[in-house]
C-alpha cells in the first residue's frame, strides 16, 4: 500500500514535471548549499591538518606584540633584531632559528616583473619550511653577514620571470637593487589559506634590512625545535629567554607570542568552522524557504485537484488515506529535491576542491542528514495542505468545478 | 425482489436535512420516509430544489441526516463517523455521477481500479477485476484509454465500471443520462437495467427525464422537500 502511494505520488510528480522542479527547487538549492558548503570546509580542514603535518609539528614562530596580533597590537611592543636572533640560537632546545623581514617589491627581469613579497632571512630559514633548493645553493655566511645582493627564487615566480629557463647566474631587479639570483626552490603549492606559497623571493635578511627597508628590525623569528623537544618546553624555554631580554617584570604580561603551528593549525580551522557554520545557516534558510514553496504548491495543488479528492472520498478512501496520499507526495517532492541537491552539492564540491586545490572530501554523515532533513522538511510543510484536502467534505469537493 | 418478511435494504424515518440556523434556516429535506428493499430499480424524480440531490446524498453516505433515522442494512448511519461512512462506501455503495467524475490523466483501467486501491487489493487481482467490470459495460479492448481519448457514453460506462467492479449491493446514479444525448441515454440506461436484473444490483437513479425514469420499477417523486409519492408505476415500455 505504502509502495503503490509513492508510485502514485511519483506519477503525479512526474505529469508536471516542470512545476516540480521549481517547486522543489528551493530544497535543492538549500541542500546543495549545505552539503557545498560541509564538504569543502571539511576539505580544508583537512587541507590545513595536512600542511600543518608537513611543516611538521615541531616548527614555532616568534611575533611581537600580545595576542594573535590584531591592528595596533604589535606598535607599543618593541621590534626584534639580530642580536635576539643570536640569543636565541644559543638555546639548546632550537635546532634553526629564521629571522624574518619581508617586504613587497616589483621585481624585474628584462621585459617581465612581478610584484610579490621579498623575504629577508637566513639560511635557517630553508630547514625550519623545509624548502629544497632545486638548483643553484642557499646563502653562504660570508653573504649573510655582508647582506650581499643575492637571492633565492620560488617556482612560480621563477616562471613568471623566466618562464622554463634556468634563473641562476642570471642579474634581476627588486626595487632599485640588481640582485644575482644564485638558485630556486622546489615548488610546494597551495598553502593553509589556499595561498601561492611559491611566490617568493628570499634574500640575506641584511641585505632587505638595509637596501629595501632600512630598518634594523626584525619582524618575526621562524624556530624549528631540537628533534625530541616538546613544543611546550621550546615554548617555556623562548618566553623565559625574551622576557628576560626585554626586561619584562614578572608582573608584566608578555609582548610578544610563541605559537606552535598547532595553535596556528587550530586559529585557521576554527576560522574556516566559523564560516561553514554560517554559510550552513544561510542554506538552512534557504531549505526553510523552500520547504514553504513546496506547502505553496501543495495548497495550489489541493485547491486544484479538490474534485478528483470528492471523487476518492466518494468511492470510498477514507480521511487518512488522502492525507496520506498527500503527505507522501509532498515528502517524495522534497526528498527528489534533496536527491538532487546532494548531487549538485558535492559537483560544486568537487569542482570548488579542485580550483582550491583542496582534497575533496564527501561525507556518509551529512548527506544522511541532508537526506533526513528534505524529508522532515515534506514531512512539516507538506502536513497542512493534507490536512485540508483530508478535510474536504466530498458533496462540496465534487461540487467543485 | 424486495420481498417484505426481511427488513428493507434502505429504510429513512422522519429524515430531514436543515443547513443553516435560524432566518438562514434551509430545510432541504423535512420528514422523509422512503423505504427500499434489495433489488429494486428506483427512480428518484421531481423539481430542482425539491431535495432530490440531498436525499440521494444521505442515502449515499455523503451526507447525514439532522433529524430522524436512516437505516442501511440495519445500520444507523446517523451514528457513523466520517470514516466509518467512507468504509461503509467503499463495502457496499457504488456512485455514477451525471459529470462522470473519472480521474482525468488516468487510463479507464486505471480509473476501475481506484477504489480496489482503498480497499487494498493486491495489484495482479486489482487488474483482473478492473478488466472483467470494463468488458462487462462493453468496453474490452479501452483499458489504456484516457478519458479525454472516450466518448461521453464510453466515461460514463467507464464510471460505471468503477461503481461496479467491487460488487456493492447499491448503485447510485445522480443524472447519469444528464450530459448524454438521447441514444447513448438508452445505452446506459439498458446497462443499468441489465445489472439491476442479472446481478441483483439495487439501483437508485435520479433523473428529470420521464423517458429514463421508464426503466425503473418505480418512481419516487420529490416536492418542497418531502416525498409526495412512493411508488408512482412507470408507464410499461416497449418491448
Amino acid at each position: 500500500m505504502l509502495w503503490e502511494t509513492v508510485r502514485l505520488a511519483l506519477l503525479a510528480i512526474t505529469r508536471n514535471a516542470l512545476r516540480s522542479f521549481l517547486t522543489v527547487l528551493g530544497v535543492v538549492i538549500g541542500v546543495a548549499a549545505v552539503i557545498a558548503m560541509v564538504t569543502i570546509g571539511q576539505g580544508s580542514s583537512e587541507q590545513v591538518t595536512s600542511d600543518v603535518e608537513s611543516l611538521g609539528s615541531d616548527v614555532l614562530m616568534l611575533r611581537p606584540g600580545g595576542g594573535f596580533g590584531g591592528p595596533g597590537a604589535s606598535e607599543e611592543a618593541a621590534n626584534f633584531t639580530l642580536r635576539d636572533a643570536e640569543a636565541l640560537g644559543g638555546l639548546s632546545v632550537l635546532s634553526a632559528v629564521a629571522p624574518v623581514v619581508s617586504s613587497m617589491e616589483t621585481v624585474v627581469y628584462g621585459n617581465a616583473n612581478a610584484s610579490t613579497t621579498v623575504t629577508g632571512t637566513t639560511s635557517d630559514y630553508l630547514d625550519v619550511g623545509n624548502w629544497t633548493v632545486l638548483r643553484g645553493r642557499g646563502f653562504t655566511e660570508a653573504e649573510e653577514s655582508a647582506g650581499a645582493a643575492v637571492c633565492i627564487l620560488g617556482e612560480s615566480l621563477r616562471q613568471e620571470l623566466f618562464g622554463n629557463a634556468d634563473p641562476t647566474g642570471e642579474t634581476i631587479r627588486i626595487d632599485t637593487v640588481s640582485c644575482l639570483v644564485i638558485g630556486y626552490l622546489e615548488a610546494k603549492g597551495a598553502g593553509m589559506m589556499g595561498q601561492d606559497q611559491d611566490d617568493l623571493i628570499l634574500m640575506p635578511i641584511r641585505a632587505v634590512q638595509r637596501r629595501l627597508v632600512g630598518s634594523a628590525d626584525v619582524a618575526s623569528f621562524q624556530l624549528a625545535l631540537t628533534p625530541g623537544v616538546s613544543a611546550d618546553r621550546g615554548t617555556r624555554e623562548i618566553e623565559a629567554l625574551m622576557r628576560e631580554r626585554r626586561r619584562i617584570s614578572v608582573d608584566e604580561a608578555d609582548d610578544f607570542r610563541v605559537m606552535d603551528m598547532a595553535q596556528i593549525a587550530s586559529m585557521l580551522t576554527s576560522v574556516n568552522a566559523v564560516l561553514t557554520g554560517l554559510l550552513s545557516a544561510v542554506a538552512a534558510v534557504s531549505l526553510l524557504v523552500g520547504g514553504i514553496g513546496i506547502m505553496n504548491i501543495m495548497l495550489v495543488s489541493v485547491t486544484e485537484r479538490t474534485r478528483e479528492i470528492g471523487i476518492r472520498l466518494a468511492i470510498g478512501a477514507t480521511a487518512r488515506q488522502v492525507l496520506t496520499q498527500f503527505l507522501v507526495e509532498a515528502i517524495v517532492l522534497s526528498v527528489l529535491g534533496g536527491v538532487i541537491g546532494i548531487l549538485t552539492g558535492f559537483g560544486i564540491a568537487f569542482v570548488a576542491a579542485q580550483l582550491m586545490a583542496i582534497p575533496f572530501s564527501p561525507s556518509v554523515e551529512v548527506v544522511l542528514l541532508a537526506f533526513l532533513f528534505s524529508g522532515l522538511v515534506g514531512v512539516v510543510f507538506g502536513y497542512f495542505p493534507a490536512r485540508r484536502a483530508a478535510r474536504l467534505d466530498p458533496i462540496e469537493a465534487l461540487r467543485h468545478q | 425482489m424486495g420481498e417484505d418478511d426481511t427488513s428493507p435494504l434502505i429504510a429513512l424515518r422522519d429524515v430531514s436535512r436543515v443547513y443553516g440556523e435560524g432566518e438562514a434556516e434551509v430545510r432541504a429535506l423535512d420528514g422523509v420516509d422512503l423505504t427500499i428493499g434489495e433489488g429494486e430499480f428506483i427512480a428518484i424524480m421531481g423539481p430542482s430544489g425539491s431535495g432530490k440531490s440531498t436525499a440521494m446524498n444521505i442515502i449515499g453516505c455523503l451526507d447525514r441526516p439532522t433529524g430522524g433515522s436512516y437505516l442501511f442494512h440495519d445500520v444507523e448511519v446517523g451514528g457513523l463517523d466520517r470514516d466509518q461512512r467512507a468504509i461503509l462506501r467503499r463495502e457496499y455503495l457504488g456512485f455514477v455521477f451525471q459529470g462522470f467524475n473519472l480521474l482525468p490523466r488516468s487510463t479507464a483501467l486505471e480509473n476501475v481500479e481506484l477504489p480496489l486501491i482503498y480497499k487494498g487489493v493486491p495489484p495482479a487481482e486489482r487488474a483482473a477485476r478492473a478488466r472483467s467490470a470494463l468488458e462487462k459495460v462493453g468496453l474490452a479492448g479501452r483499458e489504456h484509454h484516457q478519458p479525454s481519448q472516450l466518448s461521453g457514453g464510453q466515461q460514463q460506462r467507464v464510471a460505471i465500471a468503477r461503481a461496479i467492479v467491487d460488487n456493492p449491493m447499491v448503485l447510485l446514479a445522480d443524472e447519469p443520462t444528464g450530459n448524454l444525448d438521447t441514444h447513448r441515454s438508452r445505452e446506459i440506461m439498458e446497462l443499468l437495467s441489465a445489472l439491476n436484473r442479472d446481478d441483483g444490483i439495487t439501483i437508485i437513479m435520479v433523473t428529470h427525464e420521464e423517458e429514463m425514469a421508464e426503466y425503473a420499477h418505480r418512481i419516487v417523486l420529490f416536492v418542497d422537500g418531502r416525498v409526495q409519492s412512493a411508488d408512482f408505476q412507470p408507464a410499461a415500455r416497449e418491448g
